[in-house]
């Protein structure tokens, strides 16, 4: 059998399954009716105290037993493995803990967090205390289950574990970036020849105080409080800030040729990635939108592709003043007069954080099968800013041949991708 | 015995180091002789640290504005990454830093320790805990103190202090982060996906939240008298090291004229399940696929049985070999100790100080193997 390349001599990179959880649900079918129906996944935080707090609203994921109390690693891990038993299920690929392929895992960094500290600063000492008695706790040797818990490989190495994937489990971010990177190092290594499957997930549980408040201090959160479902709006002009999100895509990525000879339904292809870092400023794009423009470029070039090529734009679309602004310019630069529609996930299921590219893909993939583009909900007052062809409020159906998907992160990180429908 | 040369070999060509033993390549390569790193058993009593030496920070991270935005581990970090780019020869050339890829391991950022101390006591007394920490949290917090937490923020600072901008990733996973981040970069400038990468970590051990990460498992050993191979598997002392590296095409480093350390062979990486004799076989396989070499310079951080599980492959593969604990020169610095072995390795190959193949081993504290060759370029 001759060997399936893309224009540029590589293999081709099919995706044979997808998983996903969010606050719309758990599972591709519950999410894709919710989305395409303009549901909002945001509601007020039960999982801590609101008092004192200027968001009191998130898309966390409250239905997932994990054990008490909540930390953010078992959250995530609990995300994770629901993503990926569904993408996994869904390519049919390998056998029971047996995935023949790597691991790339986007999640969140981890650290102590308060209920644990407090327990170890308590066993430690009774005075005034410091982490002298944190520390004192720690040596009593009775909160070695915490060791393991909060190291940063841990969730990764669970799911190597569970799945049963080949060699070194790879856990990164690119903060608000990363779920797509997990998948573009999925790409680069199956083009590679390294592997002919990668097992891609970006998960994230992490709303918990501390994090909710570091983000709120940097006045990145909408304050909208009142209805907490219209407050994520993205690209309307009443826009004020991310909501938070909890969720986990995982995406199955295989060496197309792999995947047609063992009879697998191929359900997109992973055509391109583009990248580009951003020197200006740790949390501001640059002015000039020019390292937005440039990984977009990159991954249309990347895809073998034109800008009109593409279908649709599946936004990062926060619904911070600042983002839409500078992804809408960046978007303009590159197609022209000619912008395809372009919708926001996290109008519905929030910002998703570590997870969102992964989720966002699951999304976009999803678009191209059913012709479909979720609406980007609460947009009732267009950004005169932002003059593009918004799927606003209700779904649309159209031909969908090809997604670009954008994801940026604070320090500078900007990620697409672009999927296609099958034929490659 | 030396490979067949090719253009696309990986070449080590620029290092920046700052460690417990001392700043730029020159005074790690000392160490291999005789290794006297700075120790600090005061400040954390009764633990004992590797503390870094101290750099003058203006030097690659000019504007103070800058300084104030990282932590020490970041500014650490980004003063390694201008070194490294210094030493390399690429300092301030557009051309190549817009399209040099980066990828950073590490782990997270400090704690406002003060105030983390202040809200433990006041949350023992409060009528309720959470309410209070949130009304602290609130108000005690600094805003940008969460920006120099973020793991991808040393990666960030690099961009933003050196312009490198090809784009840059950031791998976490305590000892394994660094193998892997210098295996992916090896392997997409071989597969010719790059020309050029800098790799490299850095970790700040002088932190009460680094020593409590590894205290809660009981990885800590607190006599640095003691070399590793002789705690029974008790653990190590925590280190701060911050280690960059440049990695290019053969082709790409002569077209330039850049000056080469030595050449990077690909990177053996596996996560065991850690049962009893999973190392051992691990480490084995790893290095009977690397190949013969004169030198062997084990990362491992002695803890546990995978301690001696590696000594014991190393004797059986290579008995003949030197072989060398970095952890009996710096310390163990978690996701720095693997970019710490490799920098070694090349310095010490290209000033003649190890005479042949050089292997560099991980064998992490609790998950993770890795093995890689590097020799005369």
């Amino acid at each position: 059998m001759s060997r399936t390349l893309d224009k540029f001599g590589r293999p081709v990179v099919a995706v044979t399954g997808s998983g996903v959880v969010t606050s719309l649900g758990i599972g591709k079918q519950d999410n894709w009716t919710a989305l395409t129906a303009g549901k909002s996944g945001i509601h007020r935080i039960t999982r801590f105290p609101i008092a004192g707090l200027r968001t009191t609203i998130a898309g966390t994921v409250d239905t997932i037993k994990i054990p008490e109390p909540y930390c953010a690693p078992n959250l995530s891990h609990e995300l994770a493995r629901l993503a990926a038993r569904e993408a996994v299920a869904q390519s049919g690929i390998g056998s029971k803990a047996d995935f023949p392929g790597a691991l790339f895992m986007a999640v969140p960094p981890v650290e102590v967090e308060w209920p644990q500290r407090a327990a170890m600063a308590n066993a430690g000492g009774n005075g005034e205390l410091t982490y002298v008695d944190v520390l004192k706790g720690a040596a009593t040797g009775k909160f070695r289950a915490y060791h393991d818990l909060f190291l940063f490989g841990t969730v990764a190495d669970r799911i190597a574990d569970e799945f049963g994937t080949r060699g070194s489990p790879i856990s990164l971010s690119t903060a608000c970036s990363s779920g797509a990177t997990a998948i573009q190092l999925g790409v680069e290594a199956i083009r590679r020849g390294e592997t002919s499957a990668a097992l891609c997930i970006g998960t994230d549980g992490s709303v918990h105080a501390e994090a909710l408040i570091r983000f709120s201090l940097l006045s990145a959160l909408s304050t909208q409080n009142e209805n907490p479902e219209a407050a994520s709006k993205p690209f309307s002009k009443t826009r004020d800030g991310f909501v938070m999100g909890e969720g986990a895509g995982a995406i199955v990525l295989e060496d197309y040729d792999h995947a047609k000879a063992r009879g697998a339904t191929i359900i997109g292809i992973l055509a391109g990635c583009g990248e580009m870092g951003d020197g200006f400023h740790r949390t501001r794009s640059s002015p000039d939108g020019k390292p937005v423009i440039a990984a977009l470029r990159a991954a249309i070039e990347d895809a073998g592709l034109q800008p009109d090529q593409i279908s649709t734009i599946n936004a990062h679309g926060t619904s911070t003043p600042e983002n839409d602004k500078m992804e809408a310019m960046g978007c303009q630069a590159v197609f022209g007069d000619k912008v395809p529609p372009i919708t926001s996930n996290k109008s519905m299921v929030g910002h998703t954080l570590t997870a969102a590219g992964a989720v966002e893909a699951v999304f976009s993939l999803l678009t191209i099968q059913h012709g479909r583009i979720p609406p980007t909900i609460n947009y009732h007052t267009p950004d005169p800013a932002i003059p593009l062809d918004i799927v606003g409020n209700v779904a649309r159906d159209v031909a969908v041949t090809s997604v670009i998907s954008n994801s940026f992160g604070f320090g500078g990180q900007n990620t697409c991708l672009v999927m296609t429908a099958e034929p490659a | 015995m030396q490979s067949i040369m090719s253009a696309r070999d990986v070449i080590i060509t620029g290092i920046g180091i700052v460690t417990s033993l001392g700043e730029g390549i020159a005074e790690q390569v000392k160490g291999l002789s005789r290794a006297k790193p700075q120790r600090d058993s005061e400040t954390f009593k009764p633990y004992t640290i590797h503390p870094s030496v101290a750099v003058n920070l203006d030097l690659q991270i000019p504007k103070k504005s800058d300084q104030r935005q990282m932590e020490q581990w970041q500014r650490m970090g980004t003063y390694a990454a201008g070194a490294a780019l210094e030493d390399a020869g690429i300092k301030g050339n557009l051309d190549l830093l817009t399209k040099m890829n980066l990828i950073v391991a590490c782990g997270g950022g400090e704690r406002d320790y003060a105030t983390d101390g202040s809200i433990l006591t006041g949350m023992r007394g409060a009528e309720n805990p959470e309410v209070y920490l949130n009304e602290r949290l609130m108000s005690d917090i600094r805003p940008t103190l969460f920006l120099a937490q973020l793991s991808n923020l040393l990666a960030g600072n690099i961009s933003i202090v050196h312009g490198v901008i090809g784009g840059s990733r950031t791998f976490m996973g305590e000892e394994q982060s660094s193998v892997d981040a210098i295996r992916i970069a090896e392997a997409r400038i071989r597969s010719g996906q790059n020309d050029i990468f800098m790799v490299g970590s850095a970790v700040n051990a002088e932190r009460a939240d680094i020593i409590l990460n590894y205290e809660m498992g009981g990885a800590i050993w607190r006599d640095a008298d003691v070399p590793v191979m002789k705690r029974g598997g008790g653990g190590f002392i925590p280190s701060s090291a911050s280690v960059f590296l440049i990695l290019e095409t053969r082709a790409h480093a002569e077209a330039r004229g850049a000056k080469i350390y030595a050449k990077l062979n690909p990177i053996q990486a596996d996560q065991s399940r850690r049962k009893a004799g999973d190392v051992e076989r691990v480490i084995s396989s790893m290095l009977g696929k690397v190949g013969a070499a004169e030198n062997i310079i084990s990362g491992n951080a002695g803890f546990g049985v995978a301690a001696s599980e590696e000594a014991r492959a190393i004797k059986k593969s290579l008995p003949e070999a030197k072989l060398k604990y970095s952890g009996d020169m710096i310390g163990h610095s978690m996701e720095a100790q693997f970019a710490f072995g490799v920098a070694l390795a090349a310095g010490g190959i290209a000033a003649g100080k190890l005479k042949g193949p050089t292997v560099v081993t991980s064998v992490g504290h609790v998950r993770g193997e890795g093995a890689v060759k590097v020799e005369a370029a």
